[in-house]
């Protein structure tokens, strides 16, 4: 699979998902460029990490098809599945590091598997990284040894090892103290610019999608309900979209 | 709920389980040729799953001796002499006790801490990130430990058999007063090379059967903590079950059809 060079990276269009016969996405359609970093905001609970695992293939919809590089990855089989993910990195909400590899050894993991690099190169890659993360002297512990901050630094490091072409962040600021928010948000920010990658960064925190974003898209009740940049989000006249920016228990949304 | 409900519910669960089943064993199946290229990690798994098991499966089967020399001893007394203690336990040690006290003890040993481990990793999205990073969660982390469990159940059985009749013959010798002469000479009066190959044969099942059910149901985790826990329980119950259930089987087709006695 080579890397495309059509406007658009990612395109989702219907994509519906109901668990158990509860409706999460009702009919996504969404977008997004190349290059471009998109914050998609929703309200917790209402299927922001269900979307981003439908872009990575990780569950599979009901109904509607989502484009990678132009091609259906619904109908991928998984071997295609694995071969386009050398193309993603994901940012898990708590880091998802392997808890039994320590922190060299979680980054190191998917060149050791994917590639025929020798040991001197992968650890430079290594800690090429997370330098790049801000992080010195933790090639040898473990993650249980470590505080959320740092985790999600090292998650951060190893979902770029493989130079993709495109970042998912998931909820990247939930739970961190406001000083780390912000440098987890400097970092998405230098990624992108140094790195040349996509960024999609799902959250509920409004200072973040301001600080990151170039286009921010919101998703509530299942379908994305506006789109736009964050000047063109600050003076929106949409209800919902209003009332979520503004944080406001009045309005449309209803809270449960 | 009316009954036809509840019934169609689970009629379909169990279709749907044993279906999850099939297409895990199905996986882990087609990626047999990639053992050798997993060597490490099956070796580590060897160690935790063989090694580890050894203290468990040392006591286990040092108790088990014992107690069948003086049950024994309790049933002969008076019909039977006691050189024929050492024959009734080495019969009923290799063909069945050492083979499924073994893979008792150590299937809730180690179908646990699979499910345990494999439903943390799932639940903290670490099975995700495998995916993610284009590392196949069966290759990972079923194949070895699938691999492992089936080739160490054997190993550790072997260990179990010697250990249980020497526990015997000490407590034969201690506490009923048969001499070790006496006892081996009773040991190797009916022993067949076949009761031994028979009650080994079973344990590659046991093992195979104990490390799918703990990577089955860590994969089947949902939820938090409380999660982990259920599935760490339905490992459990489920490969003893199925060891109990499948020895039955292999014991009517081993030793009623391949090792079929000759009348
Ligand atoms: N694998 C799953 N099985 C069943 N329900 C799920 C699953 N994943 C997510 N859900 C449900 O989908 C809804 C959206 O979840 P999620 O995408 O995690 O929300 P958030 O926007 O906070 O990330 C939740 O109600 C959750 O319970
Ligand atoms: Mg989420």
């Amino acid at each position: 699979m080579e890397r495309g060079t059509g406007k658009h990276i990612v395109r989702l269009s219907g994509v519906a998902k109901a668990f158990e016969r509860k409706p999460v996405l009702t009919g996504v359609d969404l977008d997004i460029a190349r290059g471009e970093t998109l914050v998609v905001i929703g309200r917790s609970g209402c299927g922001k990490s269900v979307l981003l695992k439908h872009i990575t293939g990780l569950i599979a919809p009901d109904a509607g098809e989502i484009f990678f590089e132009e091609e259906d990855i619904t109908r991928f089989s998984r071997k295609k599945l694995f071969q386009m993910r050398m193309h993603f990195g994901m940012l898990f909400q708590g880091g998802a590091l392997f808890d039994s590899l320590t922190v060299g050894e979680n980054v190191a993991l998917p060149l050791r598997r994917h590639t025929t690099l020798g040991e001197d190169e992968i650890c430079r890659r290594v800690c090429g990284r997370l330098e790049l993360v801000g992080l010195t002297d933790v090639y040898n512990r473990y993650p249980a040894e470590m505080s959320g901050g740092m985790k999600k630094r090292v998650g951060l490091a190893r979902a770029v090892v493989m130079d993709p072409a495109i970042v998912l962040y998931d909820e990247p600021t939930t739970g961190l103290d406001p000083i780390m928010a912000d440098v987890i948000n400097g970092l998405i920010r230098d990624l992108q610019r140094e790195l040349k990658i996509t960024s999609v960064v799902v959250t509920h925190d409004m200072k973040s999608a301001y600080r990151v974003a170039d286009r921010i898209a919101m998703l509530y009740e299942g379908k994305i309900v506006h789109s736009g940049t964050p000047e063109e989000v600050r003076e929106t006249a949409n209800p919902v979209l209003r009332q979520f920016v503004e944080g406001s228990a009045q309005g449309p949304i209803t809270p449960v | 709920m009316a009954p036809f409900t509840l019934l169609g519910r689970f009629l379909l669960e169990l279709v749907q389980e044993i279906g999850g089943l099939g297409i895990l064993i199905w996986r882990t199946t087609q990626l047999l040729p990639r053992t050798f290229a997993n060597a490490r990690a099956v070796f580590q798994q060897m160690d935790r799953i063989g090694i580890g098991s050894i203290p468990l499966v040392c006591v286990t089967s040092l108790f088990v001796g014992a107690v069948t020399a003086i049950q024994a001893a309790y049933q002969f007394h008076g019909y039977v002499p006691y050189k024929f203690i050492g024959t009734v336990v080495g019969k009923s040690v290799t063909l069945e006790l050492g083979p499924v006290l073994t893979a008792l003890v150590v299937g809730g040993r180690v179908s646990a801490s699979i499910a345990a481990e494999i439903g943390t990793m799932k639940v903290t999205e670490q099975v995700d990130a495998l995916e993610m990073i284009a590392i196949d969660p069966v290759e990972y982390l079923v194949l070895p430990r699938v691999v492992a469990a089936t080739i160490m159940l054997p190993a550790l059985t072997i260990f179990s058999d010697f250990l249980a009749i020497f526990g015997a013959a000490v407590v034969a010798n201690i506490s009923i007063g048969v001499s070790f002469h006496t006892f081996e000479t009773g040991l190797k009066l009916l022993f067949r090379q076949q009761d031994l190959v028979g009650g080994l044969m079973k344990t590659f099942a046991f093992g195979y059967i104990i490390a799918l059910m703990g990577c089955y149901h860590g994969f089947e985790t949902r939820g938090g903590a409380e999660g982990v826990g259920v599935a760490t329980m339905k490992a459990v119950v489920a490969s003893c079950l199925l060891i109990l259930i499948s020895n039955y089987l292999l014991a009517s087709l081993i030793f009623r059809i391949i090792f079929a006695p000759s009348s």
